[in-house]
């Protein structure tokens, strides 16, 4: 569904990807962890292409990366410590306390400390995501993903997460790759910013760039115009006709 | 008429895809056991779930088909003056095929769904996928250890479905209709051979596995979305349902 | 206690449930016989016709099940059927000049064999051979038999010999 994709994301930076529904956004995330395999072409993480790498190469590539899932996609049975523990417990063998500290640290990060006997049926949903959140950083990953993290959060939630993607990529001195479309939330703090469109990337820039760039399609984007290149009707006959033809809708 | 020839060949087409995947599926789910043991608590909680759970349900049926048993089985032997072959017969038809097949289908229906909407919800939910990207093995943390829980759960609810209903026919037999209790049991143990028994457990164990295997590989291949997750329940019991019974006739043939 | 402490209790009380059941299963109703491969000696028998005879079916003397029948073979040089009988150990005291016969139980049960005590001060060993044995009773020949002992009886009556002797019996047999 990509023709011709070419982009890259720096070392230590926030990178936004954005882009119209559908414009495969999340595929792209698919393909940095390998979870899909490019039919053509190569995603290089670290210089390494992924679709090459065999079974364990791959997981200890993973290892490294943390992924924030839209839901949060939080292990039901489990509590929230035992969430933010998950990897911890399967990846390392490490005393008891040892992870308790850890957990508690991370947790204490995204101010979620008190929370942690909590079950995740009982978290408000920007709760869920900053535990999520908390679970991705636990191994201290080099590379983060976050698949649409402002989606169906109010402001006050959309600000904290805000704050900790960009504090955490600091703090951390990781790199982030966020995909959204929550335009003038991400503009706040991305160091680059990347604009798919029809599987290509038409625009890349800061997001002052962007602001100002000529191209109709990103004008259309950013500032939320209801109609432009991406045409608010979707194809259908001339209406003049349909409406005196009285016989068929489509 | 080309239309209904394409039709078939479709469903022929995808009946022949699912079933490769299955088989795929299963070698993977079986080359990945002998990993899941060496994690006995995720079994054991599965062994809970399957087995344990659905306790209720395997007694209470078992004691009522038992107590139909009774019942029908007097009646019919009456006509012939052999009710005190009641025993034997209620005995020998438990073990051999209503133990196993019935405790199967209650299986199917009871825990099959049970692991079927677990593994689809956490499929529709991404729990997969973020278990596969924090590079931990789904097969090996979820859904191996529900088949092997269900695939232990199986034979030992049939042992346990057959006991209950057999004391079932006694309650009926003896206690209700006076058959002598005597002969009720002696009768019993002249005509079941060890092989019966062997014969009832051996059905429950390949009924158990299929049944778990199909569970998990529909709760497995969900579409991530509410509807797939319901879809894929109806399709567990449904499909362990014809699957068992196809299965036992095999079986018998074998056996017999 | 834990939530996971009370799921492994259940789950090791639904397992001895179950293993409680299977012991039931096994010892409480079937007829307890796997005493028989221990120490048990082995009898050979020669028939003519062994009828409906399977491996598995009961050896029994006076009603007692002593043994079962372990194979049934052919002898191509003997052109009779070999029959291995497992006998179990502590019915090592039988005559050695017993018959063995193949019986059917009840009127269309399966076959068995039943053997007769000899009088003999010898006992059987491992290996020995059953030199008394009775075939099994197929109907046909027996049904065979009767018509010909009824045949050669009439014949042997009658003072003016048969109009036809190979005939096929004629309407006055019916009425018998």
């Amino acid at each position: 569904m990509f023709q011709g994709l070419d982009l890259g994301i720096l070392r230590g930076q926030v990178t936004a990807i954005m882009g119209p529904s559908g414009t495969g956004k999340t595929t792209l995330l698919r393909l940095i962890t390998g979870q899909l395999q490019a039919g053509a072409g190569q995603v290089l993480v670290e210089g390494r292409d992924v679709s090459r790498l065999d079974r364990r190469e791959l997981y200890a590539m993973r290892r490294r990366m943390g992924m924030l899932f839209q839901n949060g996609a939080l292990l039901t049975d489990l509590d929230v410590f035992e969430n933010v523990a998950f990897p911890l417990r399967e990846h390392a063998r490490l005393p008891e306390r040892l992870v308790r500290t850890i957990v508690l640290t991370k947790l204490q990060a995204v101010g979620l400390r008190g929370a942690a006997r909590l079950r995740p049926q009982e978290l408000s949903g920007g709760m869920a995501r900053r535990v999520a959140l908390a679970r991705a950083i636990v191994m201290d990953p080099e590379l983060l993903l976050y698949d649409e993290p402002f989606a169906g959060l109010d402001p006050i939630s959309m600000g904290v997460v805000l704050r900790l993607i960009r504090s955490l990529n600091d703090a951390l001195g990781i790199s982030s790759v966020v995909v959204t479309h929550d335009v003038n939330e991400i503009s706040q703090i991305a160091d680059e910013s990347y604009i798919l469109s029809g599987g290509r990337v038409v625009a890349s820039g800061t997001p002052s760039e962007l602001r100002e760039h000529p191209s109709p399609i990103v004008h259309q984007f950013m500032d939320g115009l209801a109609d432009g290149p991406v045409s608010f009707h979707y194809p259908a006959p001339d209406y003049r006709q349909q409406l005196l033809d009285r016989t068929e809708v489509a | 008429m080309i239309a209904l020839a394409q039709e078939l060949l479709g469903s022929l087409a995808r009946f022949l895809e699912r079933l490769g995947g299955l088989s795929r599926f299963t070698l993977s789910v079986l080359r990945q056991c002998p990993a899941a043991l060496l994690r006995p608590r995720l079994v054991v909680e599965q062994i809970y779930n399957a087995g344990a759970l659905s306790l209720v349900i395997i007694m209470t049926c078992g004691l009522f088909v038992g107590m139909v048993l009774g019942l029908q089985g007097h009646d019919l032997l009456q006509r012939f003056g052999s009710e005190e072959s009641l025993g034997m017969g209620a005995a020998l038809s438990l073990l051999k095929e209503l133990g196993p097949v019935v405790t199967a289908l209650l299986f199917a229906g009871r825990a099959g769904t049970a692991l079927a909407s677990e593994l689809g919800l956490m499929r529709a939910t991404d729990q997969i996928s973020a278990m596969e990207i924090m590079a931990v093995d789904p097969m090996r943390r979820v859904v191996v250890p529900r088949f092997l829980g269900g695939v232990i759960a199986m034979p030992l609810l049939t042992a346990v479905f057959i006991t209950v209903a057999l004391f079932g026919v006694q309650l009926v037999g003896v206690q209700l209709l006076g058959v002598d209790q005597g002969q009720f049991w002696s009768q019993m143990r002249g005509a079941v051979e060890l092989d019966d028994v062997r014969e009832g457990l051996l059905k429950g164990l390949a009924f158990g596995v299929a049944c778990s295997l199909i569970a998990v590989y529909e709760g497995y291949n969900a579409e991530p979305t509410a509807e797939g997750v319901g879809r894929a329940t109806t399709r567990t019991v449904v499909i362990s349902a014809v699957v068992t019974l196809v299965l036992d006739y095999i079986l018998t043939a074998i056996m017999l | 206690m834990r939530p996971s402490r009370t799921i492994d209790i259940s789950t090791g009380l639904f397992v001895l449930l179950g293993f409680a059941a299977i012991l039931f299963l096994v010892t409480q109703i079937t007829n307890r016989e796997f005493s028989l491969h221990s120490d048990s000696y082995r009898l050979q028998a020669q028939f003519e016709n062994v009828g409906g005879l399977k491996p598995g079916a009961p050896v029994s003397m006076a009603g007692v099940t002593i043994g079962r029948v372990e194979s049934i073979g052919y002898d191509m040089s003997l052109f009779k059927a070999v029959v291995t009988l497992r006998i179990d150990g502590r019915y090592n005291q039988i005559p050695n000049d017993s018959d063995a016969s193949i019986l059917t139980a009840g009127l269309l049960g399966g076959q068995y064999i039943g053997i007769s005590p000899g009088g003999s001060e010898e006992s059987f060993k491992d290996g020995d051979r059953v030199e008394f044995v009775q075939d099994a009773i197929v109907l046909e020949n027996l049904i065979s038999k009767y018509l010909f002992s009824q045949a050669s009886g009439k014949h042997q009556d009658s003072s003016a010999p048969a109009p036809d002797s190979g005939a096929p019996p004629g309407p006055e047999r019916t009425g018998e």
